[in-house]
């Protein structure tokens, strides 16, 4: 019987839902409560800072020898920007941290805050595209005068000959919004000073702990051996915390300075203001289009706003370069021409957010593909199964390698599960009676689980993507996996036990992983890239596989068989061709008790294993059903259906969860978040009143499909499924509202599609028809 | 999020309460829900020296129907009015609002009076208060007073309270049984801050409508009942045509406010949409 497949209760549940796991803030009892004093302007020269007479309080000047935060990329097309922990100089975006103040209570703190007063000859702030880019521009930085920190270029040998041929172009610019990951839990943590050792353990809610501790060291210069990193449970991240954030640096020097132990707990003013945002990108493409719907030559400038900073240790390099290499998505075409930049402003520094360029750039592909189905005449599901990849191992244009995927067959699935033409004539009955429903789809591919190879050909000075995990079976016949991936929420721990359990026979509940402890793992990466599945989990596949050679040899020595007839199941050896059978359990401790019996083996039942893939593509078709309220421009979702190849599900419940919530993030990019800041640099969207994360009553309830295809890139046949919810939602969301509103001619390209949005498009119509 | 240092006195009757308030005078501020202000506090937006915490002064805990109007205490939470809590129109008309009003949890702990005297201009109970001229009694160590809805709310956040008064009750009228109501809010999210809403109130009888309140809330500093509009619906049978046209007259009437939400221009075009709304659910 394999555990594979099956939808386990997941093993972190019965703690979380009882009210009784520890997050950071249940481990700070007893520290001193740290508060970052933070700017009020967007852009200026610190003139002086005011401090109370009585109370800690600690800017700049009191961390002598602290370096900078300075991520890097090996390309001569990247401007390397350092980031003070806190500010000395200058400001560049409203809520940098300035001060650190130091109290007994968290109320104490602010109360102490309240009184460092900041005198900052404030500078015109440089917050969009047009005032970064135009003629003449502020440098938000000195070093990169022309406001770019990064950009790439493309452009295919027989791009102008293919462009030339089309019968169609089609060009479009999107826009999206400004958006935050919104964990539940937002940054925190503790630093707790050992006074005999000099040691700091830093809990902290992160999602690379390992990566933490290196540049925490590296930035206040100490061996990594005075840190230690602990991520505890972690209230969700969605790659807002896999940053080195000043914070963490401030509050690990504050404990060794103070000799004592501090705890920072973020609020989630501050989480808005401060901790990391994404999206807000604005992409232009003409889609060069044969007459019967062939897409032959695509061209694009893609513009990604990424803030003040770039995020240590991917850069600002990962939004503008992923645009870039993965815009061709799920089609075929060869002919590619494009620029990609990332641009600097005085806003929030931008980290990777669950999806990456992806949500943005399967909104321009699938929004050009309805426009160029309704221009020459085609449907909107059968453009795109003229244009889908279909044969395997297929090379996109910038050189990606695509694994067997089921492109075609998962869209066909989707437009089955939605049974289009049904819709059809509903939707024509609807009308005639003042009802606008519309149907959208969006086809995406979601590169996941993918190694040092993709990030070392990206030229970043940290190339991350192996994990490594220690794997031993005790004499207890029990399984300890010390995973280098750290979990975040996403039932992690459940899924790679159903892994090695298949791999050693035993029950799920005899394998304990442990993670999240730079003492008890070995170096790894974390949780980003819809990665931990795939890597963390090939590598468990591999250790555990080799942990049940040593027992096979054992077991087989102990029946007098050749390891070749062992089978592990049930916690019991089987010889079946004698039909013996020993427990495991008395196997491991023989491994470890009776070493001297099986020299050929060794004792102990412990393996470290290595996984570094290459990388795997999960692909899904969302398809969405829509009614909008044209007097008001409110949607709502009526069906929301994803038709999913994620390969095979090692706990489909969980799988099914990592959807639900994507998707409703993707929604949320859709029709609802947006961070708003003002000319001057102000955030206005900085509280839960004013940034408007859907709630359950937004919520369609989601139909998902699974198709299963075997691909030989990845170990344990699983592909990664992180972030595909969120790439694809948006897209067909907004095509959907397309669809509903075509007696109108609208056209829809820039999200969130708010309901004054959609309503001045309608009014907009209406005037034109009247006219 | 802490809020600044604050003392805190809980008195037991009203009494207790109205001299709280009178020895602090403008340090002084009532707490009832707390739904607002402890937010407000917590963003150190609001920052009253001492806090009059009403919950213990059970005398101000009553919700009863009492010569002709519906006697609202200061300590009635909106979720008392989920179901109908007097008989006829009036009733059904509180029941169908307070399903908008923010969410379960905050309808458990937030008052009727308290969201009075915080005087959002997207509160629902302010434009139902409004809308079918609520009275105010507003009681200081002097005695009390009451204040005519019309009178009674200032602006944002603005009304007739003085430092050292305290909102005791407000007074709703009851509604004969030909009256029927339609309310009708559009909101970013189920539970926001309405962009804009209408409650509308007909007295029909024999095909006509012989009575009608509408009003506007969530569009300006404070809600704005319609009393030129009602005339025109009195005398006339009700109809989309009839209803379509107030809807438009009404956004024509009013110069909207804006946020990050919703543009002044976006808000005048929904005017038309939830008063033409909310006249045509309370006439079906």
């Amino acid at each position: 019987m394999s555990w594979i497949g099956r939808s386990l209760p997941r093993l972190e549940d019965p703690s979380l839902l009882k009210g009784q796991g520890r997050f950071v803030a249940d481990l700070a009892q007893g520290a001193a409560a740290v508060k970052f004093v933070r700017s009020p302007l967007a852009a200026g020269a610190i003139l002086g800072i005011e401090k109370p007479d009585d109370g800690l309080v600690f800017t700049a000047d009191d961390l002598v020898g602290v370096k900078g935060i300075r991520p890097l990329l090996h390309r001569p097309d990247y401007v390397p920007v350092s980031q003070p922990v806190l500010a000395k100089d200058r400001v560049v975006f409203c809520g940098q941290a300035v001060a650190a103040v130091v109290a007994e209570d968290q109320g104490l703190a602010e109360d102490l805050a309240e009184q460092v007063f900041v005198d900052i000859e404030p500078e015109d702030a440089v917050v969009d595209f047009a005032q970064a880019l135009g003629e003449g521009a502020r440098p938000v930085h000195p070093e990169a005068p022309g406001n770019v920190l990064v950009e790439g270029n493309i452009r295919t040998p027989g791009f102008d000959a293919a462009f030339a041929s089309a019968a169609e172009v089609v060009a479009l610019e999107l826009r999206s919004g400004r958006q935050t990951a919104m964990p539940l839990e937002a940054r925190g943590g503790v630093a707790r000073f050992d006074p005999l050792t000099g040691r700091v353990t830093l809990y902290a809610s992160v999602q690379m702990p390992h990566m933490l501790r290196t540049g925490i060291a590296d930035v206040l210069g100490f061996p990594e051996s005075d840190l230690r990193v602990v991520a505890p449970d972690v209230g969700g991240g969605f790659g807002q915390k896999m940053a080195l954030f000043p914070e963490y640096v401030v509050l690990v020097w504050l404990a060794r300075h103070l000799r004592r132990d501090v705890a920072w707990l973020e609020d989630r003013r501050e989480n808005f203001l401060a901790a990391a945002h994404s999206r807000d990108q604005v992409f232009q493409v003409r889609g060069a289009f044969a007459a019967d719907g062939t897409l032959l030559a695509l061209e694009a400038d893609l513009k990604s706003n990424v803030g003040a900073f770039s995020c240590y240790p991917v850069t600002c390099g990962v939004e503008p370069l992923m645009g870039l290499a993965e815009l061709p998505g799920p089609y075929r075409f060869s002919e590619y021409a494009a620029r990609s930049r990332g641009v600097t402003t005085n806003t929030c520094m931008m980290a990777p957010y669950r999806g990456v360029a992806r949500p943005m750039l399967t909104l321009t592909m699938e929004r050009m593909m309805d426009v160029a189905a309704r221009r020459l005449g085609i449907d909107p599901v059968e453009i795109r199964r003229r244009n889908l990849i279909e044969t395997f191992p297929h090379r996109s244009p910038t050189g990606l390698v695509y694994d067997e995927g089921s492109y075609g067959e998962t869209m066909e699935l989707a437009v089955k599960a939605l049974d289009l033409p049904a819709f059809r004539r509903q939707q024509a009955e609807a009308r005639s009676a003042g009802r606008y429903l519309g149907a959208g789809f969006s086809v995406f591919s979601e590169r996941t689980g993918y190694g040092t190879p993709a990030y070392a050909a990206r030229g970043m000075d940290i190339v991350p993507g192996y994990e490594l995990v220690n794997l031993a079976m005790d004499p207890s016949g029990f399984v300890e996996a010390r995973i280098g991936a750290s979990p975040h929420g996403q039932g992690l721990k459940t899924s790679l036990a159903q892994l090695i359990s298949d791999e050693l026979g035993v029950l799920p509940s005899k394998v304990r992983v442990i993670a999240g402890d730079t003492d008890a793992t070995p170096y790894g990466w974390g949780t980003f890239a819809s990665r931990s599945m795939v890597i963390s989990g090939g590598a468990c596949k591999i250790a555990a596989g080799k942990v049940a050679e040593r027992l096979k040899s054992i077991a087989a020595a102990m029946m007098h068989v050749e390891p070749e007839a062992i089978r592990l199941a049930d916690d019991l050896a089987y010889a079946e061709a004698t039909n013996q059978t020993v427990p495991i359990g008395e196997v491991a401790r023989a491994a470890y008790h009776q070493s001297h019996r099986y020299p050929q083996v060794g004792p102990g039942l412990q393996e470290q294993a290595l996984y570094d893939p290459a990388g795997t593509f999960s692909n899904a078709c969302h398809a969405c059903i829509v009614e909008v309220d044209v007097e008001t421009g409110g949607v709502k979702i009526r069906r929301f259906v994803v038709a999913e190849d994620a390969g095979v599900l090692i706990n489909p419940m969980i799988v099914d969860g990592q959807i639900h919530g994507g998707v409703a993030q993707g929604i949320a990019n859709a029709l609802f978040e947006e961070l708003v800041y003002d000319e001057a640099g102000n955030l206005l969207t900085a509280s839960l009143a004013d940034y408007l994360p859907p709630t359950i009553a937004e919520m369609p309830s989601i139909e998902i499909e699974h198709l299963v295809t075997y691909s030989e890139a990845t170990i344990t046949r699983a592909k990664g499924v992180g972030e595909g919810g969120t790439i694809g939602a948006p897209a067909a969301v907004i095509n959907a509202i397309v669809d509903a509103l075509s007696p109108f001619g609208i056209d829809l390209f820039e999200i969130p599609a708010t309901p004054q949005r959609i309503r001045d498009l309608i009014r907009n119509a209406e005037r034109t028809h009247h006219v | 999020m802490k809020p600044a240092p604050f003392e805190y006195v809980r008195p037991s009757s009203r009494a207790e309460a109205v001299a709280a308030l009178a020895a602090h005078g403008d340090d002084g501020k009532a707490i009832a829900g707390g739904q607002s202000l402890v937010a407000a506090m917590n963003f150190r937006l609001a920052r009253p020296a001492v806090l009059v915490d009403l919950n213990g002064a059970l005398d101000l805990d009553y919700l009863r129907p009492e010569g002709g109007v519906l006697r609202i205490g200061a300590l009635t939470r909106h979720a008392a009015f989920h179901r109908p809590v007097v008989e006829g129109p009036l009733g059904v008309l509180l029941a169908r609002v307070v399903r908008n009003i923010a969410h379960y949890p905050i309808r458990q702990r937030g008052t009727f009076t308290g969201s009075l005297a915080h005087a959002d201009p997207a509160s629902e109970w302010c434009l139902v208060s409004r809308t079918l001229g609520a009275q105010m009694v507003i009681a200081n160590v002097g005695g009390e007073r009451v204040c005519a809805a019309a009178d009674f709310f200032k602006g944002t956040f603005t009304t007739a309270i003085q430092a050292d008064d305290l909102l005791v009750e407000a007074r709703l009228p009851l509604m004969g049984p030909n009256w029927r109501s339609g309310f009708f809010e559009f909101s970013r999210r189920a539970g926001d801050f309405a962009l804009a809403m209408s409650l509308a109130a007909l007295e029909i009888e024999g095909g006509v409508i012989r009575a009608a309140r509408l009003g506007v809330g969530g569009v300006a500093d404070r809600p704005l009942r319609l009393e030129g509009l009602e005339g025109q619906l009195v005398g006339q049978a009700p109809s989309a045509a009839l209803f379509a046209g107030i809807g438009e007259a009404a956004r024509d009437l009013i110069s909207p406010t804006e946020d990050i939400h919703a543009s002044a221009d976006y808000r005048r075009d929904l005017i038309r949409t939830v008063v033409k709304r909310a006249l045509t659910q309370a006439a079906s």
